[in-house]
Parts: C-alpha cells; sequence; structure tokens
C-alpha cells in the first residue's frame, strides 16, 4: 500500500533544507512559498530520502482570496506518496513558480491551469492556452466567471 | 536552379481517420520525415469540471461516464473510490467484487479497442478492428445485464453499486469466460507473429522508463518501458489485494512492447475475474447512505489504475452537495506528454502508429 | 482492312450485317460500326464486372472480419453497387479553388482509359481477343504505367498535402516495381518466345505457375504494388493519408477512379490468369467461362491479402523491390534461359523437368535472401540538424 507522508512530517524535513519557505502543515499537505516550490520540487524529486519522481497531479482550486495549486507526488521507488501545496494570493494574475523543468509531466497540467484557472507559472516554456481557443475570454473555471452574454438570440427567446 | 526543399507543415486532424476522435496534430513534414509535431487539443472540451461544481455528488457519476467513453466503469470507480474516502465510507464486500469484476472487463475491452485501433494504425484493414469489436460486443452485453447501459454506464454509486447483479448474469459470465482465453490466443496468433506487424513496430518510437516516469506516463505505457508500476498492486483499492495477478512489464518500450502488454495485461484481468467470482459471496451491495451525498469539508485523491493509466479525481468538498472543486487526472491528457519525442524522426506512417499505441481517448484528453 | 480483326466472330457479324446494307464505297462505315460493337461489348461488361467485384470485395471482406457486408440493397445486396453509383452520380462535384482545373478533370478519365486500353490485347477465351499484337505483353506494361501518371496528376492538380504525399509515393513504387515485374514477365517471354499474349496462353504445356513459381510470385507482389493492393496500399493508405491521391474528390469523378481501381483489379487478375494460368486452356468448361473463372480465383486472392495483412512502410516497401525482389527475378530470368537453352521444345514433358529444376531454386533462394540479404533493420530515427535548408 502507497503510504501517505503526512505533511507534517514533510514540513520538518524540508524546514531544515529551506529554513523558511514553509509556511504551514497539516496531516494531508505541507504549504510552501509559491517562488520556492520550484526549488522544493527539484529537492524532493532528487534528494534520495524522498525521490518523488512522479508527479500525479497538478491541479489548482479557487478559494476566491487565494489560488491553490495543489502537487501530488509519489515516489515509484519507497512507494510513498504526499502532497504539496502552494498560495498565491491576488485576483488578476496569480503567479507560482513552474515545476515544468522538474517533472516534464507538470508540462500539460500547467499549461491546462492556465488557461481554465488563469494561474501563471513562471519559468513555463510554452504557457498559452491549450483546452481554449486563443483570444477565450477569461478563466472559466474561476469562482467569479459569468459567462459572458451571447453575441446572438436565438429565434424564439433565449 | 534553386529546389525548394522547404518542411511542409501539415494538419492532420482535427478529421482524420486515424486521430481518434477530434484531435489536432501540426505535424512538419521533412519528404516523409517527421521533424516536428504540436498537439493541439479541446476540439471536444466540453467543460466537466466546471459542470461538476454545479452538480451534486451523485449525478456527477453521469458526468464521469462521458470522460474515457470506452472505459466508462473504471471512471465511474475512480470518482466514487474518491468520494467515499472524502467521508470514510465503508463499502460492503460484494460490492466491491462487483465493481473489481466491471472494472477488470471494461479493461478488457478497453484493451480490445487500443489492440483494435492500433492495428488499424498499421493499416489491416479492419480485419483485427472487427475481431476485436465482436469479443468487445460481448462484455458490453454483460455490462447490459448489470445495468442496462452499455456505453454509459453509471453503474457505480458512492458506497457501492447500483444493483446486485441478475441472475442471468453468472452463467452469462462463466460462459464469457470460457471463450475469450480462445480469442485472445486467436488474437495473439494473427498479430503477434505476424513479420509485417513486427517490421513496423519493433524498436519504433521507444520510450525508456525514466523518460515516463519524468513525464508522469502511467499505465500499459509504463509497463512497456520495464517498470513495474500499477496501483492495483502499488496501491489496492477495493478488492484486488485479495486477488493474485501479475504485473506485466516489458523492457523494450517500443510500439510493439505497449501493445504486447496489453495483450497480456487482458489476460491477467481474466484472472482476477475468475478468482473475485470464486470469492463473491452474497450481501449487500451498497452502504446506505444519504439521499443528498454531503461529505464533511476535506480533500481527497484516489487514484486508480484505469486501462489507460492513472486516474484520478481530486475533489474537494466545502461541506455542500456539490464539491467546490473536482479536478480530473486524465491518464490519456498527461500521456500526450511525449508525444512530440516519439514521432519526431520517423516517417509519417510510423508516427501514426505510434499515436495509435498510446491508445489515449479524446474524451479523457479534452473533459 | 480488319486484318486483325478478321478471325472476331463479333466483328465478321456486325461488319457483314451493315456492310449489307449501305452502298458501295461507304464499308468504313461497317468497319466504325463493327469496331464499335466490340469496344461497347467489353468496356461495357469490364464495367458491369467492376461494379459487381466491389460488391464481391464487401462481401468477402465482411466475411474475413466476421461480419455481413452489404445485404440490404435488393437479393444479398446485390444492388448496393448501383446504389452507390447513383448516389456518386447525384453528389455535388467540387473543384478546389486552387485546383489545376483542366489536369484535375482529366486525371480520373486517363486513369480509366489506361485500364481499359490493356484490354486491348487480353484474350477472353479461344480465339476472343480484340487484338493479337505481337508486342502484346509489352503493350500492357506500357499502358498500364500511364495509370500511375493520373495518380500522380490528380495528386498534383488537386492542390491539397495529403493527395500530393499520395501521388509521391504511388511515383516511388512505380519506378521500383516496374523492375522486377518486367523482369519476371522476362522469364515467360523467354520460355515462350514471343510477346503476343495468345502465343503465351498457347505455349503453357503446363501452366507457368508451376514451371515457373518465383516468376509467379515476384508477379503476384508486384502487381499488388503497382496496383496498390494491400499491403503495399501506401497511396491511399487511410489511416495515414486519409484516402491519399483522391482526398479531393467527389462526386462521379471519384466514382471514376474507384471503377477504375476496381477493374484495374480485374484486369491485372486476366493478365496473370493469361501469364500464369493458362489463359483458356485446358478447359473443361466453355473457355470463356473457364479464363473467367481462373480470373475470379485470383481476384479473390487480391481480396484475401486485403484482408489479412497490415501496411509496410514505404521505406520497407522500396527496399524489398530492390534488395529482395531484384536479384530474385534476376536469379530466375538467369536459370530460366539457361533452361530455354537446354530444352529448346517446349513440350509438356520439358516444362515438367523445368519445373523439377525451378521449385528447388525458388525455395533455396528465397531462403537463403530472406536469411541472409534481408536482415530486420534496427529502425533508426532521423534526425537534421536544419530543419529548412536551399538546395542551389
Amino acid at each position: 500500500m502507497t503510504t501517505a507522508v503526512l505533511g507534517t512530517d514533510l514540513a520538518g524535513a524540508l524546514r531544515q533544507r529551506f529554513p523558511d519557505v514553509v509556511i504551514d502543515a497539516d496531516d494531508i499537505a505541507v504549504w510552501v512559498t509559491p517562488e520556492s516550490v520550484s526549488d522544493v520540487c527539484a529537492y524532493l524529486k532528487a534528494d534520495p530520502d524522498h525521490q518523488y519522481d512522479l508527479l500525479n497531479l497538478l491541479s489548482a482550486v479557487d478559494y476566491v482570496e487565494y489560488f491553490e495549486v495543489v502537487y501530488h507526488m509519489t515516489s515509484i521507488s519507497r512507494n510513498a506518496s504526499a502532497v504539496v501545496k502552494t498560495r498565491s494570493y491576488g485576483r488578476n494574475e496569480p503567479t507560482v513558480a513552474s515545476v515544468s523543468g522538474v517533472w516534464r509531466g507538470a508540462h500539460l497540467h500547467e499549461r491546462e491551469a492556465y488557461d481554465l484557472m488563469g494561474v501563471s507559472f513562471f519559468g513555463h516554456p510554452d504557457l498559452r492556452r491549450i483546452l481554449l481557443w486563443e483570444g477565450f475570454e477569461g478563466h472559466p473555471l474561476r469562482r467569479d466567471y459569468l459567462e459572458p452574454p451571447l453575441p446572438y438570440k436565438w429565434p424564439h427567446g433565449g | 536552379m534553386s529546389l525548394n526543399m522547404q518542411p511542409v507543415t501539415v494538419n492532420i486532424g482535427p478529421h482524420h481517420p486515424s486521430t481518434h476522435g477530434v484531435f489536432r496534430m501540426k505535424v512538419t513534414f521533412d519528404g516523409e520525415n517527421i521533424v516536428d509535431v504540436e498537439p493541439v487539443i479541446g476540439y471536444l472540451h466540453r467543460g466537466t469540471e466546471k459542470l461538476a461544481e454545479e452538480r451534486n455528488y451523485t449525478q456527477i457519476i453521469t458526468l464521469t461516464d462521458r470522460l474515457d467513453y470506452v472505459a466508462s466503469m473504471t471512471n465511474n470507480q475512480a470518482y466514487v473510490l474518491s468520494c467515499e474516502k472524502l467521508v470514510g465510507l465503508d463499502v460492503p464486500d460484494r460490492g466491491m467484487y462487483l465493481r473489481v469484476i466491471a472494472a477488470e472487463l471494461q479493461r478488457v475491452a478497453s484493451h480490445l479497442i487500443g489492440i483494435g485501433f492500433f492495428l488499424q494504425d498499421l493499416g489491416a484493414f479492419g480485419t483485427p478492428l472487427m475481431y476485436c469489436f465482436r469479443e468487445r460486443e460481448r462484455i458490453l452485453d454483460l455490462f447490459e445485464m448489470l445495468c442496462g447501459a452499455r456505453i454509459t454506464v453509471s453503474y457505480m454509486r458512492i458506497g457501492g453499486v447500483f444493483q446486485d447483479a441478475p441472475v442471468d448474469f453468472w452463467p452469462a459470465l462463466r460462459r464469457f469466460m470460457g471463450d475469450i482465453p480462445s480469442y485472445i490466443d486467436e488474437l495473439d496468433a494473427l498479430i503477434s507473429t505476424n513479420e509485417i506487424v513486427l517490421a513496423r513496430t519493433k524498436g519504433v518510437s521507444p520510450l525508456t522508463g525514466e523518460q515516463c516516469i519524468n513525464a508522469s506516463i502511467t499505465g500499459p505505457i509504463l509497463r512497456a518501458s520495464g517498470v513495474e508500476w500499477d496501483l492495483r498492486k502499488s496501491a489496492p483499492y477495493d478488492v484486488y489485494d485479495r486477488v493474485a495477478f501479475d504485473v506485466v512489464t516489458l523492457p523494450d518500450g517500443d510500439n510493439y512492447a505497449r501493445y504486447a502488454v496489453r495483450l497480456a495485461e487482458m489476460r491477467q484481468s481474466l484472472r482476477i475475474i475468475e478468482q473475485c467470482v470464486a470469492q463473491i459471496e452474497p450481501g449487500p451491495v451498497r452502504a446506505t447512505t444519504n439521499m443528498l451525498f454531503r461529505p464533511p469539508a476535506g480533500e481527497a485523491y484516489v487514484p486508480i489504475e484505469a486501462p489507460k493509466g492513472e486516474l484520478g479525481f481530486y475533489i474537494v468538498s466545502d461541506g455542500t452537495v456539490s464539491p467546490f472543486r473536482c479536478k480530473i487526472r486524465g491518464p490519456s491528457f498527461v500521456n500526450l506528454t511525449l508525444l512530440k519525442e516519439m514521432m519526431v524522426g520517423y516517417k509519417l506512417a510510423d508516427g501514426i502508429v505510434s499515436l495509435g499505441s498510446l491508445d489515449f481517448n479524446v474524451g479523457e484528453v479534452d473533459r | 482492312m480488319g486484318d486483325v480483326l478478321a478471325e472476331n466472330r463479333i466483328f465478321s457479324t456486325v461488319y457483314t450485317l451493315v456492310n449489307d446494307l449501305v452502298p458501295d464505297g461507304w464499308s468504313w462505315v461497317a468497319y466504325l460500326a463493327a469496331g464499335m460493337s466490340i469496344i461497347m461489348f467489353v468496356v461495357n461488361s469490364l464495367m458491369i464486372m467492376a461494379t459487381f467485384y466491389t460488391w464481391v470485395e464487401r462481401r468477402l471482406l465482411g466475411r474475413f472480419q466476421s461480419r455481413l457486408g452489404p445485404n440490404r440493397a435488393g437479393p444479398f445486396g446485390l444492388l448496393q453497387p448501383i446504389a452507390d453509383l447513383l448516389k456518386l452520380i447525384s453528389k455535388e462535384d467540387i473543384l478546389p479553388r486552387s485546383a489545376d482545373r483542366i489536369i484535375f478533370n482529366v486525371a480520373p478519365v486517363l486513369m480509366l482509359a489506361a485500364t481499359l486500353i490493356v484490354l486491348a490485347v487480353v484474350p477472353f477465351g479461344r480465339g476472343s481477343y480484340i487484338a493479337d499484337l505481337n508486342i502484346g505483353i509489352l503493350f500492357v506494361v506500357a499502358i498500364s504505367g500511364i495509370g500511375t501518371f493520373s495518380i500522380f496528376m490528380a495528386g498534383w492538380a488537386s492542390a491539397n498535402k495529403y493527395a500530393m504525399f499520395g501521388s509521391m509515393r504511388a511515383i516511388a513504387a512505380l519506378v521500383s516495381y516496374e523492375v522486377p515485374m518486367v523482369m519476371s514477365i522476362l522469364s515467360v517471354v523467354v520460355l515462350t518466345g514471343s510477346m503476343s499474349m495468345v502465343d503465351i496462353a498457347e505455349g503453357q504445356a503446363l501452366p507457368f505457375i508451376l514451371v515457373l513459381p518465383m516468376a509467379f510470385m515476384i508477379f503476384m507482389v508486384s502487381i499488388s504494388a503497382e496496383l496498390n493492393r494491400a499491403p503495399f496500399d501506401i497511396v491511399e493508405a487511410e489511416s495515414e493519408l486519409i484516402s491519399g491521391y483522391n482526398t479531393e474528390y467527389s462526386g462521379m469523378k471519384f466514382g471514376t477512379f474507384f471503377a477504375a481501381e476496381f477493374a484495374n483489379g480485374l484486369v491485372a487478375s486476366a493478365v496473370i490468369a493469361v501469364l500464369f494460368l493458362q489463359g483458356w486452356r485446358w478447359a473443361v468448361l466453355p473457355s470463356h467461362l473457364w479464363f473467367l473463372l481462373k480470373v475470379g480465383a485470383l481476384a479473390f486472392v487480391f481480396i484475401w491479402i486485403r484482408a489479412t495483412l497490415p501496411r509496410l512502410r514505404i521505406d520497407q516497401i522500396l527496399g524489398f523491390a530492390w534488395k529482395f525482389l531484384l536479384p530474385l527475378s534476376l536469379i530466375n530470368l538467369v536459370v530460366a534461359a539457361v533452361e530455354v537453352l537446354s530444352w529448346p521444345e517446349q513440350t509438356a514433358l520439358q516444362q515438367f523437368y523445368m519445373a523439377l529444376i525451378n521449385w528447388p531454386v525458388a525455395i533455396v533462394s528465397i531462403v537463403v535472401f530472406s536469411k541472409v540479404v534481408s536482415k530486420r533493420q534496427p529502425v533508426q530515427p532521423v534526425v537534421r540538424a536544419t530543419v529548412a535548408q536551399e538546395v542551389v
């Protein structure tokens, strides 16, 4: 069975290496600062004690006052999984460091998060819309997204 | 005299016979050789994640059917497992066995489609595809007995399955289990040693294990590259810890290995089903839940081994009847990461086969 | 006048009939009418057979693929080709804006014409042929090459990249496979001592499929490649090129291509039947029917192969022609030539001796070549440092 590493344990290990990046930790996850997330992930991937070599999932969540980017990662050799989170405040252009240099698998996930949630990842080589078309207005997965009024009307009502 | 030797850019898709749906690639050719590939996706984007935020937990099951529409059972399973983890719900044994039986049948059906279209991309004019569809039809018939639907099954519910299998189901399953090994052997005999198949697929588009892991590629593609990683073994869910099966791996990582892994996995799935049928006992199939499922605030992510790779629903709940956020990790989407690396340098014909060997499903790529 | 056609029964009947009606000095009208009647008869029978062949192919593919195939229109779906034809005729005829208008329109006609002209020298039964040219088989090879030109014209004029890919592949395959094909035909010509199709059929005391097995195999493979039949159907590889050279064609222009393709299959089967299966000879049935049976059997083999094998890649196809088929066809030709020197009389017994020699030679050389020469090459990705380059 994959061991889910406690966020508090992970926070302890991270504090030794990076003294001032860990913001908070609970049983599930550890929160780090958005600028440092790529360094933290590179460390978690390369360090022999952690070896989180597989990025399962990168998801962005809109909590209205801040955006949270969640990294689910798994170590195949240790059969352990961990969750790292980061928060970015501000609704205009939330920015988080890109981890696509750490895991190639983050490439498409980050493009999707940028497309649907409007989170910018600095350091991403090719940050463009992926599911929606170029020129789409807004980011539809945000909580405050309103569908723009249709530029046409159906013949009967609508 | 000047010869114009500019590379040619061709739009393969979104309407192309071998892009498995509405998937588009901007491919640059130098003669027949591929020099650049850019996948363009989103033609089937239906906003499932946004829709999920406006529905209650039970209604979302019908949305999951439409993700990977050739493997709906496993989509259901991934979703309900995450929901159950959210509240710590225990599922009755019979419900879990029924889920595993349905999921493994679905795996066989999905791999049959994968192999059939892989051969179709190789240029075998429909024959292997029709053979695969003939067997898959029997599986869909079994699904019809289970839940009345064939493709969009919505069979699983939070806390178990929708209903117990009817009495007719078990003899039908037994007949199917008696026939299918010979079908798989037939496919094996027709395809695996065919000289043209070997010449076309051996050594084409190899991926190493490190490449796959780094690119988050999972499922049969990862196992074809020699990495023994199967969530049914490493993080058993439902009753996978009570059945014996092997994780099939092959070292090569080329197109042939991806095909061979799928073929071997079908046999392992049959092993699992046989053990489940032997172990299953009468009992309730569904835990009692409230009519409106209302989990406490929290989050859950339970990945499962879907036919195409790791599938999981990251559900964030705020204590209401619909999820606050429902992020879908579709294996097909992530498996496309290395498409460019796989296709560049090979010929058009091989590029198409490599795309087919990924066995992706556009419904899951675009969500 | 009418030397070539004097023995033809249709010709003589119509000629006499019309010649009695027209005044003296107008016998050219009778000649024209007789010629046209033959052409009408032959062309229409071929087109009807090709239409029927589409039905046969679809039904047989259905059987191979454990499904039914067309079975709704008429008894056993026999009217399906007619329904398809009506649909194709009534469809809009689309001309792409950037297409080369003239070439785009001429290409399908040319392809069908090339197929039909080949029929002129094919003997369908005892004494039944339009023309017994003394260069018959050379004529067949020369005219059938035009079909590939029309594929290239279609691909070029369509201004479509897929069509262009398809037509370029067609040219590559034609250039490669023409060589072993002609080489294997040469061995037949060496044995019979004539290029006339009638003489070739008459010269086979035993069917040449037994006497020259290797030539037969090489010819079958080459003709499959020339006709873009599976496993060499790279020209219209539907999983790669959508439909290849005829991607942009619609309506009856596409229908013409379609008909020409199926007619090509039948004509090729007829040529093989003459070259290797003694044509109409040894008939236990009326000779025309017997010939048709042989053509049908060969057409069935083509369908069978199509339903069975996946497609090869272009470099494998070209490599197969040059590295494998060409040396084999040279061996075959040399052996046949030496045998003809030894046994100049072509009796059944002597051809039997030849078969005794040729079969071991064929088996040994094919096995040796497949083991030694054509080892499976590991696929190497072609990576080029500079993508765009200008050759001056």
